[in-house]
């Protein structure tokens, strides 16, 4: 502990004139989001298997009902009257869930613990670094690691013959669509939350999504009151437009499933940027 | 029991006293005079308020911090110090009042006044997730440091706060005392002008706290700007030039330490106790003897520039106290005088 | 050790409890109505209409709730074993001041364990009673489901803590969710009779934990005949039970006291 007493005073840690140090541009030019996924980066590197791990998850999912509930089931039949493996359209919405699943998880849980206990986001704030550079640069890291997980399965689903169209490519944009609408939407219900109880809540809404949100059976086996609400589930969105895709049955409905996720994602990076600027700057 | 406790005391009191005198600046730092030139105030507040909603955290306060010196804020818990801190650290808006940093307004240049500052909050706040020198890392890039020029720094940094042999370790096995160092190292990454330090040395143990002050006096000498809160008075009279007593979110008093124990207080203090629950009753027959008297439920305070001569009054009067200690004056002494002695949370 | 002892840990458990209960009882109701109306009744329809190479003799919603309310209790189980058991070692530490008075690890463990215990006893009759609401089976037959499910949830949350007790972080729990909780949920002849598995696979789910406790739950719940005898699959649970409970109250000595 005692050290050497002259080891330090003969460095340099301030330079001399106050003039000579210039404000570093790309930071004050908004590069700050970038900085928020090095950090990230250099988190994740030393756990990587964790990551890896998040991919098996959907796959059992897929696995259980191709083997289990699919062999059951046989066939369904769609809105538009054609006959469907199981397997083929519950694998889609499994994709969609698991986008939800994963933006969810890391903007409620991960953001709560790194904003209350980790003090993280304090320490970055008394650098020049901007709380829309910690909001931005967040749901990128998420979005980023959905990106990564749905490409896996997208090839799981190829491999298994679960895809009927080329437009199926089209799927990985989409769930990146998905990621977005949840994390920035967890996100802002995020910087409400004051204790741990409160994520009761989350699971209260995101288990009805998963089993209501026609995932499993057809729209049509639903009743019609049922149906109505249903569409008011932005992972029913989800679950269609990834659906529409990977079975080649595209439709005009495709622009309203995109707008209101769009819709939804706008409004919670809204209140996300509004309410963590009053959180972390009061 | 009682008799160790008390010896203890005794001990201690002594210890804390005597280095303090000789080590002290005796008189104000040249580059701090109240008046002196607007140029050189790196931090200028007039007015300056924060509410919390009802709550008046800080209420009108009006300071000047000039480069090159260590201010400090001195009071009680819940005296307006943290935000007062905060808002210079423009991390938190200001009610009302003006606040000027580097000469320029935290509403506006927030980002660039924090280019320049470095922050050490009450609380470390490292990255639990990195290493020691990952936390040098990736705060240097958020300044928008380039990786070699980071690399540089964060060599001299650890070797600055002794940090070397950890530098690969994560954070969390560390040390208080180390985890404190490493916090300032990081807020040294960037070269600021201007440190704010928040309580800088509670909780570490008496090793730490005195190698934490040889590292903050020696930023010093090399011309850094040092602002500090504390409610260890000898912590503010080891690393203030100048400090203010703040008390419910006013300044209560402002000046060199030296300089307020002396408009605050008596050149020293004769404490006396006597057997439980006689305090009073003794007191009031040393009436006189001193300049000042002051009656706790434990001892009698008597404050006098001539502590052994006071003694010598009360063995005349006949009173012969269960002990004796006398002693400088100290910050503690004006602290106590200005903000009081009750508990404030 | 005194059963005193323990006991004062399960009185812990409820008092904290009382602050905290809001969310756990309201899932406690909504997950078996919410699962059970799903895929029971929506899955369901397809199911028994299916056009798939196998079917069942039952209808779906029958077949799958005493599935579900074993699968529930392995889920409350493992989640009360892993978290909680992680705060009262690391971030609460309320472990360590629990052994700082007169209460030794054994009874730490027991209490736990009861507390555990207390809660499973809750949720499965919760989970029996909306089984019958269902119609999936009648109300005396889903009651002698309650002590298999129970007995099935000690199961997980003794050797769980007895993982759990060894991690230096959080990760292992979620890794343990990952490849060992959410596995056996999906392949052990909850969802679909472990028959259908390859060939390879199925015996793996014959040593499932799970897998025991559905079936002695579906067995009685449904007045089915068992695939083995139940007393092998009681026998097995309570093994696990007494070996988890030993093997944590070993580990967290060696953690807690050193």
């Amino acid at each position: 502990m005692a050290g050497n007493p002259d080891a330090a005073g003969t460095v340099d840690l301030v330079s001399s004139t106050l003039a000579a140090r210039a404000v570093p541009a790309p930071v004050l030019a908004g590069g700050g989001a970038v900085r928020m996924l090095e950090r990230n980066y250099l988190v994740y590197r030393r756990i990587w298997p964790v990551i890896i791990s998040g991919f098996f998850e959907p796959i059992f999912y897929l696995f259980s009902i191709g083997i289990g509930i699919g062999a059951l089931v046989g066939d369904v039949t769609i809105a538009n009257g054609e006959l469907v493996d199981y397997t083929a359209f519950v694998a889609p919405a499994l994709l969609a869930a698991s986008a939800m699943n994963g933006a969810v998880f890391e903007s409620t849980f991960n953001i709560f613990f790194k904003l209350k206990y980790g003090k993280v986001y304090d320490a970055i704030l008394s650098t020049p670094m901007k709380t829309r550079d910690i909001a931005i640069g967040e749901i990128a890291w998420s979005l980023g690691r959905g990106l990564i997980y749905a490409s896996a399965f997208i090839l799981v689903m190829a491999a298994m013959g679960l895809i009927e169209s080329p437009w199926g490519i089209l799927a990985l944009p989409a769930t990146l669509l998905i990621g977005f609408a949840f994390a920035a939407c967890g996100m802002a219900a995020t910087t409400f939350m004051n204790s741990w109880q409160d994520f009761d809540l989350v699971n209260l809404i995101v288990l009805p999504l998963f089993l209501f949100s026609a995932t499993f059976y057809p729209l049509s086996v639903y009743p019609d009151i049922f149906q109505t609400l249903t569409q008011l589930s932005p992972l029913y969105h989800g679950v269609q437009l990834i659906r529409s895709f990977t079975l080649g049955t595209l439709s005009i409905d495709l622009f309203g499933h995109i707008a209101f996720l769009v819709a939804m994602g706008g409004v919670g990076s809204y209140i996300t940027s509004r309410r963590l600027e009053k959180l972390l700057l009061s | 029991m009682p008799a160790i406790v008390q010896g203890a005391r005794v001990v201690c009191s002594g210890a804390r006293l005597n280095p303090d005198e000789d080590e002290l600046p005796n008189n104000l730092h040249p580059g701090t005079s109240v008046n002196g030139s607007m140029s050189s105030s790196l931090v200028e507040a007039r007015g300056l308020t924060k509410y919390f909603d009802e709550l008046v955290a800080v209420d009108g306060i009006d300071f000047d911090v000039a480069e090159g010196e260590a201010f400090g804020f001195l009071g009680p818990n819940g005296a307006g110090k943290s935000s007062t801190m905060r808002m210079i650290g423009a991390v938190s808006p200001v009610t009302a009042g003006t606040l000027a940093v580097l000469g320029m307004d935290p509403a506006v240049d927030g980002p660039k006044i924090r280019a320049r500052l470095g922050v050490v909050p009450q609380e470390d706040n490292l990255d639990q997730e990195l290493s020691v020198y990952e936390n040098l890392l990736i705060y240097g890039r958020y300044f928008g440091l380039s990786k070699n020029v980071i690399d540089e720094r964060a060599a001299e940094l650890l070797q600055f706060a002794q940090l070397e042999d950890r530098r690969d370790s994560p954070v969390e096995p560390l040390s208080g005392g180390m985890k404190r160092r490493l916090t300032i190292a990081r807020g040294l990454i960037n070269q600021p002008d201007l440190l704010l330090l928040d309580e800088p040395t509670t909780g570490l143990d008496p090793q730490a706290r005195h190698l934490l002050w040889d590292r903050l006096y020696r930023l010093k000498q090399q011309g850094v700007t040092l602002i500090i809160t504390t409610h260890y008075m000898d912590e503010a009279e080891q690393l203030c030039d100048r400090l203010v007593i703040m008390d419910k979110g006013n300044i209560a008093a402002e000046g060199a330490p030296r300089d307020l124990i002396e408009r605050y207080s008596t050149r020293e203090v004769l404490e006396l106790r006597f057997p439980v629950g006689t305090q009073a009753v003794n007191a009031a027959r040393l009436d006189g003897i001193a300049k000042k008297t002051e009656v706790l439920p434990d001892r009698v305070l008597l404050y006098t520039d001539d502590a052994d001569f006071a003694h010598t009054k009360v063995l005349e009067v006949g009173l012969i106290p269960e002990s004796t200690v006398s002693r400088r004056s100290t910050l503690e002494d004006v602290f106590l005088r200005l903000t009081g002695r009750s508990l404030v949370d | 050790m005194t059963i005193a002892g323990s006991l004062r840990v399960v009185e812990a458990g409820a008092r904290v409890y009382r602050r905290t209960w809001r969310g756990s009882v309201i899932s406690t109701f909504l997950n078996p109505t919410l699962y059970l109306l799903a895929m029971g009744i929506g899955l369901g329809e397809l199911v028994d209409n299916g056009t798939g190479g196998t079917s069942l003799d039952i209808p779906y919603l029958t077949f799958l709730a005493p599935g579900l309310m074993a699968a529930a209790a392995m889920q409350t189980g493992a989640g009360d074993a892993a978290y909680p058991v992680m705060a009262g070692i690391k971030w609460r530490k309320t472990y360590e001041a629990t052994l700082a008075t007169p209460i030794g690890v054994p009874e730490l463990l027991l209490g736990h364990l009861g507390w555990v215990a207390v809660r499973l006893i809750f949720v499965t009759t919760v989970f029996a009673l909306i089984m019958t609401v269902f119609d999936a089976t009648t109300l005396t037959e889903g009651m002698s489901a309650i002590a298999p499910a129970v007995l099935t949830g000690l199961a997980f949350a003794a050797t769980v803590t007895a993982y759990t007790a060894r991690l230096k972080n959080e990760l292992g729990i979620a890794s343990m969710f990952r490849f060992a909780i959410i596995p056996m949920f999906l392949f052990s002849g909850t969802f679909f009779p472990i028959e259908q598995l390859p060939n390879y696979i199925e015996p793996l789910a014959f040593i499932t934990p799970l897998w025991h406790g559905v079936e002695l739950c579906r067995g009685l719940a449904l007045g089915q005949d068992f695939t083995v005898h139940p007393l092998v699959s009681v026998a097995y649970l309570v093994l696990l039970v007494v070996a988890g409970a030993w093997l944590a109250i070993r580990t967290l000595r060696g953690r807690l006291i050193s």
